[in-house]
């Protein structure tokens, strides 16, 4: 299992972007980290989510 | 009026406030604020008034009437580009604050270059995509640096709602990350200064050497 933002799911195996495509998320909105780190942006297609891994996806909203 | 007092009496007020050690620590730091709306112009002046010695400002747009209602800037500096204006204010409150000031809009070419110098970014934009850009940018450009971010501060929402919080070793997000002014909530002045003195106190508290919100 893979805890994305605290919620475990069936997502090992799956690359992040292959994740990332099955949610309603806005990408060009989003920052992705993985264990404590950032996940460059460029990379979303080739870091595949394993057993285990913790995910926090940061989504922002307009205002300042 | 009193005449201003020399640079050694006000920080020799500053210590007597936070203790020498502490405002050796606030004194040395470089804090860069990209973004000189809401956010950012209430966190630069709340820095200045720690005494935190350096300020990185960057804004490319000017001040305008709509902003007055939520921004450090006042009627008579409609017009002014924002880094100027807010230069002039913080001048007034901090006079011996170093400030190094970039009229320009922050892209994925320039961040680094713009930012290299900083000990702590604060991200202090209002579109979320360009929030996004600088997030994911310095966090990979910059891992050893901290980055104080916001989201989520529009509307009426709950006071009690606006948070910091830890999201990965060097990424802190201030906001209570849902209040999305593209759901049409306006953004009030309060809420706005609560959202940005999280981020100035997370600074602070970093400086410091707390690394928990």
């Amino acid at each position: 299992m893979v805890t994305i933002n605290g919620t475990p799911q069936n997502a090992a195996g799956q690359t992040l972007a292959d994740y990332l495509a099955t949610t309603d998320y806005d990408p060009t909105r989003i920052a992705v980290e993985r264990n404590g780190d950032i996940v460059p942006k460029a990379q979303y297609g080739e870091t595949t989510l394993a057993d285990g891994d913790v995910v926090e996806v940061v989504s922002f909203v307009g205002g300042g | 009026m009193e005449r201003l007092p020399t640079k050694a009496q006000w920080q020799a007020a500053l210590e007597a406030r936070h203790g020498k050690a502490l405002q050796e620590k606030f004194s040395q730091a470089t804090v860069a604020v990209c973004g000189l709306g809401g956010l950012g112009s209430n966190i630069a002046i709340a820095l200045a008034r720690a005494g935190v010695g350096q300020l990185i400002l960057i804004d490319f747009d000017k001040v305008d009437l709509t902003n007055l209602h939520r921004q450090q800037y006042k009627a008579n500096q409609l017009g002014q580009p924002k880094t100027h204006a807010l230069a002039e204010n913080l001048r007034e409150i901090s006079p011996y604050l170093s400030l190094r000031l970039h009229t320009t809009r922050v892209t994925e070419k320039n961040f680094t270059a713009l930012l290299k110098n900083a000990d702590i970014i604060c991200e202090a934009f209002d579109q979320p995509q360009a929030k996004a850009m600088l997030v994911n940018g310095v966090l990979t450009a910059f891992p050893h640096k901290y980055l104080v971010a916001a989201s989520g501060m529009a509307g009426l929402g709950s006071a009690n709602a606006i948070r910091t919080r830890r999201v990965a070793k060097g990424f802190y997000l201030c906001g209570d990350e849902v209040s999305d002014t593209a759901k049409g909530l306006g953004l009030l002045a309060p809420r706005v200064a609560l959202c940005a003195n999280h981020q100035a106190h997370m600074v602070l508290r970093l400086l410091a050497g707390e690394l928990e919100p």
